[in-house]
């Protein structure tokens, strides 16, 4: 339900320069400041940000004249929204059903391992970020897991630290022909 | 052939781009052949076409050439020259990359001989290879929006819902609630608002027969669409995907604009009185919004929690008006039935499952990939026919269905033909269409164990049997596979199971313990294995195992002990190796590394894998 009777929290919307120089204003704008679009405009905000910062959701709130609890409740529902920035390195492990009966479980345990930390975390140097996926649908390769957003097929629990290195060493990535146009 | 092209003659490099192939590889191979062709000053003679998902995810990247329809699986960037030389020129297929027969060996150079295609029936997925989904005019070659016009001109909107009646269409998003009737509730309700939905909200893990409609065949969806908003009297549409899914978003998001620029979509649609636009939102990653009013929820911009049905969406969905909700495969067959007639629809399936169903065939299997085949097919034709049976000459254990709210069958059931009833009926449901095949080295305590869990996650909270009983159903299992089970876990998991399904609020509560019961049902010695001998017969469960290597095996070379990371495997080069159990932490990979199969899982009193 609209909860157009909830007291709305009064947070001034001060031009810091943190919110001037980021898009969350004109994400907001784009999508005519309509309620109806909050899931919308959080995407957006997180595909250009790596995560919902507070202000960002803070500046939502106050635009939509909604709590800040419903977005922040939106912010929790859903699995794609991070409320913590991404490691500069993102290694997401699929944990659907195909690449968990041959084996996912065990690559993820090997990752959480040898990255010291569990899924949904970043290390304390923020260089490695580890996630699940629930499928990324190419369950003919799996067990699958992204790194940095490419592909790697037919991983086992030895082969993660090989993988771990090529990661360190590639940072730039060639963009995937299907990615680049999904984005265009 | 290429269909109503103008000169059908002409060369042409069909490459798939599904999901499945761009991570194997296709965006390397487009770039070799594009590449080539360039060097021989060939880029304007031979057109180089990227399709959706072909289906046969396994063997990707996968190239068809045309008019020849030759076949190459699993093609490298480094095997464009040759084929263009060979194949496209001199018109000879090379033997040595086509896809071979697993049984025979023999090479197969059609596409549609392979027997992974030759023993399905493709309805819905028959256009994917064809055309270049970002084309529209390669969606009209084949017929595209035809169904449309036709309705549009010579049709009312009853004449559309009569049709749809009497093909027996039935909702392919898992509960299988007729088409029709539904269009018909819809159709009169006063409201003067209305409005149809499009559930691509794939949630299931396993599953990607939506999303690869979507990205291969996009018009086909909005052409259903269009017609089911003339046949319910709606002008607005919206089209849910996963935001998970980019190219799918991608593909759709362009296929609405090109659509309103050639007048399918939006004021007056091909010049007659009927307006119609669509929107295309985008989901946030919950499984629950597959259940239909928790995705228009969503779609109004609010948490996707269910609600109480009645009323019904058809009575009151979106903003409280008249909704219908169909998914993506069902949208997708609607132009079929009006392009060949009711009857013809009705011909296919058994007595009360119509048509064909797409299956994500999944898991222990030699051919993963998309499967279309006619209701009431057997499990038996889908996993050897088709999916060319288990790998490694492994036993199969049991077949799940119907996704993480879905059941397992073991494999004396194989033979079942699968539609909504004979499914129901053994435990089980259709679901949106996962069919992951498990083989003996599958714990199925660990696999009802992984399902509560992704249900506990999934859970929205809202009502009370889902929310605490997955998760009280996970712990009880977890304690089975962890050791700790008693036979008291079994009669509650039982029980248990029976009130969150009877009593829950909407669909995913109400089969949240179909995992749980179905496994206890067909695998209660496994259960017992677990709980009596401590023995996980399939040496999965990590508790319950333990990794010892076999002397005579054992050739001493010394790579296991290189490997582990918790420096647990001492010996001496060329001498038989041994693992410390107390320091091994069974992660497995000794087991990767050995050559001589020398490392055995073993578990309860000497289980071996």
């Amino acid at each position: 339900m609209r909860a157009a009777t909830a007291p709305v929290r009064e947070i001034a919307l001060v031009d810091t320069p943190e919110i001037l120089s980021s898009p969350v204003g004109r994400i907001i704008e784009e999508h005519h400041n309509d309620r109806n679009d909050l899931i919308a405009m959080l995407l957006d905000i997180q595909d250009a940000m790596g995560f919902l910062p507070r202000f960002a959701m803070e500046h939502v709130a106050t635009s939509l004249e909604i709590p800040i609890t419903e977005v922040y409740g939106i912010a929790t529902f859903f699995k794609y929204f991070r409320l913590k920035p991404p490691g500069e390195h993102q290694c997401t492990v699929c944990t659907g059903t195909a690449c968990h009966v041959r084996g996912a479980a065990r690559v993820l345990r090997e990752f959480e391992r040898h990255l010291g930390i569990r899924s949904g975390e970043v290390t304390d140097d923020r260089e490695y970020g580890l996630e699940t996926v629930n499928c990324v649908g190419a369950c003919a390769l799996g067990p699958i897991v992204l790194l940095d957003g490419d592909y790697q097929g037919q991983v086992t629990a030895s082969k993660v630290p090989t993988l771990l290195r090529r990661l360190k060493r590639s940072a730039e990535k060639k963009p995937v022909a299907a990615r680049s146009e999904a984005a265009a | 052939m290429l269909i109503g092209r103008s000169d059908p003659e002409r060369p042409c490099i069909t490459i798939c781009t599904g999901t499945g192939c761009v991570a194997g590889g296709a965006g390397d191979v487009v770039e070799a052949f594009r590449k080539v062709l360039a060097d021989h000053g060939l880029s304007r003679r031979v057109e180089i076409r990227l399709t959706g998902c072909h289906g046969f995810c396994e063997m990707g990247p996968l190239v068809t050439l045309q008019p020849s329809e030759t076949f190459y699986p699993k093609v490298r960037p480094k095997d464009a020259k040759r084929i263009i030389e060979q194949t496209v020129l001199n018109k000879e297929p090379i033997e040595e990359l086509l896809y071979r027969d697993p049984s025979t060996h023999e090479p197969i150079e059609h596409e549609g001989d392979i027997p992974f295609y030759s023993h399905q029936h493709r309805i819905v997925l028959a256009e994917n290879g064809r055309i270049d989904p970002t084309n529209l005019n390669d969606f009209l070659d084949i017929g595209g929006y035809l169904a449309l016009q036709n309705v549009l001109a010579t049709m009312s909107p009853a004449d559309v819902i009569d049709d749809v009646s009497r093909s027996g269409l039935r909702g392919r998003g898992g509960a299988g609630f007729p088409a029709g009737p539904k269009w018909k509730i819809a159709s009169e309700q006063p409201a003067a608002c209305k409005y149809v939905v499009c559930n691509g909200d794939e949630g299931d893990p396993g599953a990607y027969m939506d999303r690869s409609v979507l990205e291969g065949n996009p018009h086909r969806v909005l052409e259903g669409m269009c017609i089911g908003a003339y046949a319910i009297g709606a002008q607005q549409g919206f089209i849910y995907v996963r935001h998970e899914y980019p190219l799918a978003v991608g593909r759709i998001s362009r296929a609405v604009q090109d659509a309103r620029r050639a007048g399918m979509l939006g004021e007056r649609i091909l010049g007659t009185d009927f307006s119609f636009d669509l929107k295309v939102v985008r989901g946030a990653g919950a499984f629950v919004c597959g259940e239909e009013t928790a995705l228009i929820a969503s779609i109004e911009g609010r948490k996707g929690e269910p609600r109480q049905r009645p009323p019904y969406p058809a009575v009151s969905g979106y903003m409280g008006s008249p909704t219908v909700i169909n998914n993506v495969e069902t949208w997708a067959n609607i132009p079929h039935i009006i392009n060949n007639g009711p009857d013809w629809y009705a011909s296919i399936g058994s007595e009360h499952s119509k048509g064909t169903k797409i299956f994500s065939l999944v898991g222990k299997v030699n051919c993963t990939g998309l499967v279309e085949v006619p209701m009431g097919t057997s499990i038996r034709s889908i996993v050897y026919d088709i999916g060319g049976g288990i790998p490694d000459q492994k036993a199969l254990k049991a077949v799940q269905t119907g996704g993480p709210a879905g059941g397992c069958l073991p494999a004396d059931q194989i033979d079942l033909p699968i539609d909504f009833e004979a499914l129901r009926e053994a435990g089980t449901i259709m679901g949106s269409g996962g069919l992951i095949v498990m083989d003996e080295s599958t714990c199925m305590v660990d696999v009802a164990r992984y399902f509560t869990g992704f249900l506990e996650e999934e859970s929205c909270g809202k009502c009370y049997p889902c929310r605490k009983g997955t998760q009280r159903m996970r712990e009880l299992l977890e304690d089975i596979c962890e050791g700790r089970g008693t036979m008291e876990h079994l009669s509650l998991l039982d029980e248990l199971g029976a009130t969150v399904n009877t009593t829950s609020m909407c669909g995913l509560g109400q089969n949240a313990a179909t995992p749980v019961l179905s496994t206890i049902r067909y695998f209660r010695d496994e259960y017992i294995a677990h709980i009596r001998d401590h023995c996980c017969p399939a040496g999965v469960c990590t508790e319950l195992i333990r990794f010892e290597i076999m002397a005579d095996l054992c050739d001493g070379c010394g790579a296991c002990a290189k490997v582990c990371p918790a420096e647990a495997i001492f010996g001496e080069k060329n001498e038989l190796h041994t693992i410390d159990p107390n320091l091994c932490i069974k992660c497995g990979t000794c087991k990767d590394v050995c050559t001589k199969d020398a490392v055995l899982v073993l578990s309860g009193g000497g289980h071996e894998h």
